[in-house]
């Protein structure tokens, strides 16, 4: 037993005069802050992971998480080879996934090679680095930039452009400077196409090629009013419908070329708008394809967009009700350092309000953040099989990667994902992850209390409170699984009815796994 | 303080459920006449839908002008393939046409021109104003229909009284009635292979003590709902009538909003939504992206309808959307964000066989800002009109806060 050894050691330590009670009582209160740490910055602790930071210290695995790059992460890569797609380029995919009814899908590999197997790759993908990466920041980074800047895999050409769009914009971005992603969101046929922008021209232009030749085409502000509404300023930004129609002006052009080939950034200038604009009372000077350029940047250094940014960092890593004074410090901090997001996350994690007593625990996991959280902390063994059935069970309880369709992306409030039928569901999901029925996931329930007597169901419990929960828990939660100690469900008793012969490890961790405490971070 | 007083609504409930579950046929015996309540059912179109293309105003000569490649073209009589025609002015999109025998038996009316006072053309905004009920207050913690199932008499108390289909709870029916949100009533369960019923009361002995949280609460309410599902036998219902739901989601909500229904397990408020409407890009006419939308909506609804059979006296269908879309079909052979749309109201008390509200006309002069369809008909008359009249919610229930009836009412319920 990890914990009353660890005591122990600090009581004879505190014996021999090396350590004092006060001493003893400072390394819980750092062992509780690495706990809070990990449940907020990565996607849960697994066995042995508080250990590890506490050895290392705290301030080093953070600057180590803040620069992926240091951290050797060969294990995940190679598990990621298991899925293919996740490196190939769009022409590549499109050329091997072609869509039904395309003249090369018959030559295709039959259910191997259809385009939907694209989306489960990118999606087990996902849930292969959430739960195997040593990377784990720059995973939650991923996730929350992935949600910022929303697409929906299902519309149209985004089957084919998702991974591209990951792994090229918000993975190498995760931990950069916002400025620089919002450039590249902008230019990335994903982003252009998911909001339409690809198609958006000048009021008076005729297409001369292609399926729509000789059609008036025009202005489509759907992607000028989600960049202002939900990707920087905010809704509360000031801008108007004016500003709306202006800023679509600026990026009429800024198009896809052979979108279903390799679907690349092409500006066209005969589909420009080259009359004059005016956004946010700011004129538009240099024209082409710097009108949208210079919208990138009158919005990237908005001070509303530092504080939507700031608002929605905080709301991610403190609190649903981000605190206003911690929003305005994270929100000076963009100002000052250009939008630099590693900056933003030492200021959020350096806060008071970070650690305050009402910060810990606060936050409901989202479904990706618990069936992550359950698979790590039980010390689930998963290949990339694995991966693509924990992606859909997160999908089941509400949170499929990429499968917000409306451009909010997922929402980041507890009332979104408590009610009752979601509960279930991850009651169900906790008892289906230990009882073993998800394919490609191994979970050794045996593992997880090694070296306790089983037949000492008290000591089985609270092995598994220490590692799967931290401690953690209420003195309600923890008398309520001690009495359900006693039920048979629990205790298989022997066949002569002499006394309790093993402990349902595999039940109780689900109790455990489902109980109102795993439920927050 | 919500939750308390949240948490003191659902102990009445927990004590009502306890005597309330009697063998089924005792139920069904001695509950009839409570049992036959009335139902309000809530449809959003989530994304906005064109009320233009949904029920065309082929009278206006301004709708033609703008739409040169998406317009309906006119209703020819018999012809099913064009608009169906409603009133000399007004048609149905064709993908609607199960919904035409409603329309004649007069229990189908739509109200047009209906919408917000706000004019964002934010999705998230107008979604969220249309579900908190306060256009332009965003600070509004819970939604109308939240407010709604708090009105109704106390009697009436079961947690499936507020149901949303899905897996989450939407704006619209947050607060203090404890609304339900279920994906699948087949697996609304504790699922195990051993022994799930020890397991079942294990989970729910977690949820149980004292602690008024959001989690606690939610625990508390979800197993008192698995019993009282189980018992009701709500999930054996298979689709009366020959009703035929449309594959997918949408059908996969309404059919079991059904069941929900017919089971009798207390159901007053039922919500679910549907998306794709918000066509920038190739919307089509009579065929098309749109159209595939409203084929599935009127075969829902139809299916709905049919399933419920007599019941259906009893139910109210509501559709909403966040806005309309622009007046003028834009570059791309769609629309853009507009302002006012059409809403369908079906169902046994509706006066149907008629459009209600002002047409305000299409003409450039006439439009919102000079491009959209302008709101006539703020959608809190019409939601309070229909809600308070058919769930016969008290006088002072204030649905919408702020917010008064004036004028004289729609008239759309007898």
């Amino acid at each position: 037993m990890r914990r009353p050894a660890a005591a122990l050691l600090a009581l004879l330590l505190a014996g021999a005069g090396l350590l004092t009670p006060l001493a003893a009582a400072a390394a819980e209160a750092e062992r509780a802050t690495i706990v809070h740490v990990l449940q907020r910055l990565t996607y849960g602790p697994r066995p042995g992971d508080v250990e590890r930071v506490e050895a290392m210290g705290l301030e080093a695995w953070l600057e180590r998480q803040l620069d992926p790059a240091r951290v050797d992460d060969t294990a995940t890569e190679r598990a990621l080879a298991a899925l293919p797609t996740l490196t190939m380029s769009i022409a590549d995919l499109h050329a091997q996934y072609p869509r039904p009814g395309d003249q090369n899908f018959a030559a295709g590999e039959g259910a191997s090679k259809r385009p939907i197997r694209i989306a489960g790759e990118l999606q087990a993908g996902r849930m292969l680095r959430a739960v195997r990466s040593e990377r784990q920041l720059q995973e939650v980074m991923v996730d929350f930039w992935a949600n910022h800047f929303n697409v929906f895999v299902g519309k149209g050409e985004l089957r084919w452009y998702a991974t591209a769009w990951e792994r090229e914009v918000i993975r190498p971005h995760a931990l950069g400077r916002f400025p620089e992603l919002l450039r590249a969101t902008a230019r990335h046929p994903a982003m252009l196409f998911y909001l339409d922008n690809w198609l958006s021209t000048r009021g008076d232009f005729t297409r001369r090629f292609g399926p729509s030749a000789g059609r008036r085409a025009g202005l489509n502000e759907n992607y000028a009013r989600e960049l202002m509404e939900l990707h920087t300023l905010g809704v509360d930004g000031g801008y108007t419908q004016q500003d709306v129609t202006e800023v679509a002006r600026a990026f009429t052009g800024w198009t896809i070329e052979r979108p279903r080939g390799e679907a690349r950034f092409v500006f066209r200038p005969a589909m420009h708008d080259h009359g004059d604009k005016v956004v946010l009372g700011q004129p538009l000077r240099r024209g082409g394809e710097r009108d949208g350029d210079d919208v990138l940047d009158l919005l990237a250094r908005h001070p509303a967009t530092a504080r939507f940014i700031a608002t929605k960092l905080v709301r991610r890593f403190v609190a649903d009700d981000p605190p206003p004074v911690l929003v305005e410090r994270v929100a000076a901090v963009y100002r000052d350092t250009g939008g630099d997001v590693r900056a933003m996350l030492r200021a959020i994690v350096a806060a008071p309000e970070f650690r305050a007593p009402e910060t810990l625990g606060a936050k409901i996991k989202k479904p990706s953040e618990l069936v992550a959280g359950a698979a790590r902390a039980a010390g689930a063994v998963i290949d990339a099989r694995g991966a693509l059935a924990l992606a859909r069970a997160s999908a089941q309880i509400g949170e499929g990667f990429y499968e917000a369709q409306a451009p909010t992306g997922h929402p980041d409030r507890a009332e979104a994902w408590v009610s009752p039928g979601t509960l279930l569901a991850r009651m169900n999901f906790a008892l289906a992850l230990v009882d073993g029925r998800l394919p490609g996931v191994r979970v050794d329930v045996g593992a997880l209390v090694a070296g306790v007597d089983r037949r000492q169901p008290g000591a089985v419990l609270e092995r598994l409170l220490a590692t799967l929960l931290h401690e953690r828990v209420s003195p309600a939660t923890r008398e309520v699984l001690k009495a359900q100690l006693a039920t048979p469900v629990i205790t298989r008793l022997t066949l002569d009815d002499r006394g309790p012969a093993d402990t349902d490890v595999a039940k109780l961790a689900a109790l455990v796994l489902g109980s109102p405490e795993f439920q927050r971070r | 303080m919500m939750l308390t007083r949240r948490a003191l609504l659902r102990s009445g409930a927990c004590a009502l459920a306890a005597v309330a579950m009697p063998p089924r046929f005792l139920a069904r015996a001695a509950g009839a006449a409570e049992a036959r309540g009335k139902v309000l059912v809530t449809i959003f179109q989530r994304g906005a839908v064109d009320g233009l293309s949904m029920v065309p105003p082929h009278g206006d000569p301004a709708y033609y002008a703008g739409r040169p490649s998406i317009a309906l073209a006119r209703p020819q009589r018999g012809d099913e393939a064009t608009a169906l025609d409603l009133d000399g002015f007004f048609a149905l999109h064709p993908a609607l046409a199960p919904l035409t025998p409603l329309w004649k038996t007069g229990t189908l009316a739509v109200v047009h021109a209906c919408g917000s006072p706000e004019a964002t053309r934010s999705h998230f905004d107008a979604q969220d104003y249309m579900e908190s009920g306060t256009p332009g207050v965003k600070s509004t913690a819970d939604g109308w229909l939240g407010r709604a199932a708090v009105a109704l008499p106390a009697e009436r108390v079961s947690p499936f009284r507020a149901v949303a289909l899905g897996p989450r709870l939407p704006r619209i029916l947050r607060g203090e009635a404890a609304a339900l949100a279920v994906t699948s009533l087949d697996r609304f369960d504790v699922q195990t292979p051993s022994a799930p019923a020890a397991t079942a009361r294990g989970f729910e002995s977690l949820y149980a003590d004292g602690i008024r949280d959001l989690l606690h609460g939610t625990g508390r309410e979800t197993f008192e709902a698995v019993r009282m599902l189980k018992s009701a036998g709500a999930t054996s219902l298979g689709p009366a009538n020959g009703a035929d739901y449309p594959r997918g989601r949408f059908g996969e909500s309404l059919r079991q909003i059904a069941q929900l229904v017919r089971a009798e397990v207390g159901l007053r408020i039922a919500f679910t939504d549907v998306g794709g409407w918000d066509t920038h890009v190739g919307q089509g006419a009579e065929q098309g992206q749109l159209g595939n939308r409203l084929r599935e909506l009127g075969a829902g609804l139809a299916a709905l309808a049919q399933d419920l059979g007599d019941r259906m006296s009893d139910v109210v269908v509501l559709t909403m959307s966040e806005f309309g879309r622009t007046v003028a079909e834009n570059g791309n052979r769609g629309t853009d964000h507009g302002h006012a749309t059409a809403m369908l109201v079906l169902g046994g008390g509706v006066r149907g066989g008629r459009v209600y509200g002002r047409w305000p006309g299409l003409a450039p002069e006439q439009r919102f800002e000079g491009r959209d369809l302008a709101v006539t008909t703020d959608f809190r008359a019409l939601f309070h009109e229909v809600t308070t009249r058919h769930l016969a919610l008290p006088a002072t229930a204030s649905l919408f806060p702020g917010w008064r009836p004036g004028g004289s009412p729609l008239g759309l319920l007898g």
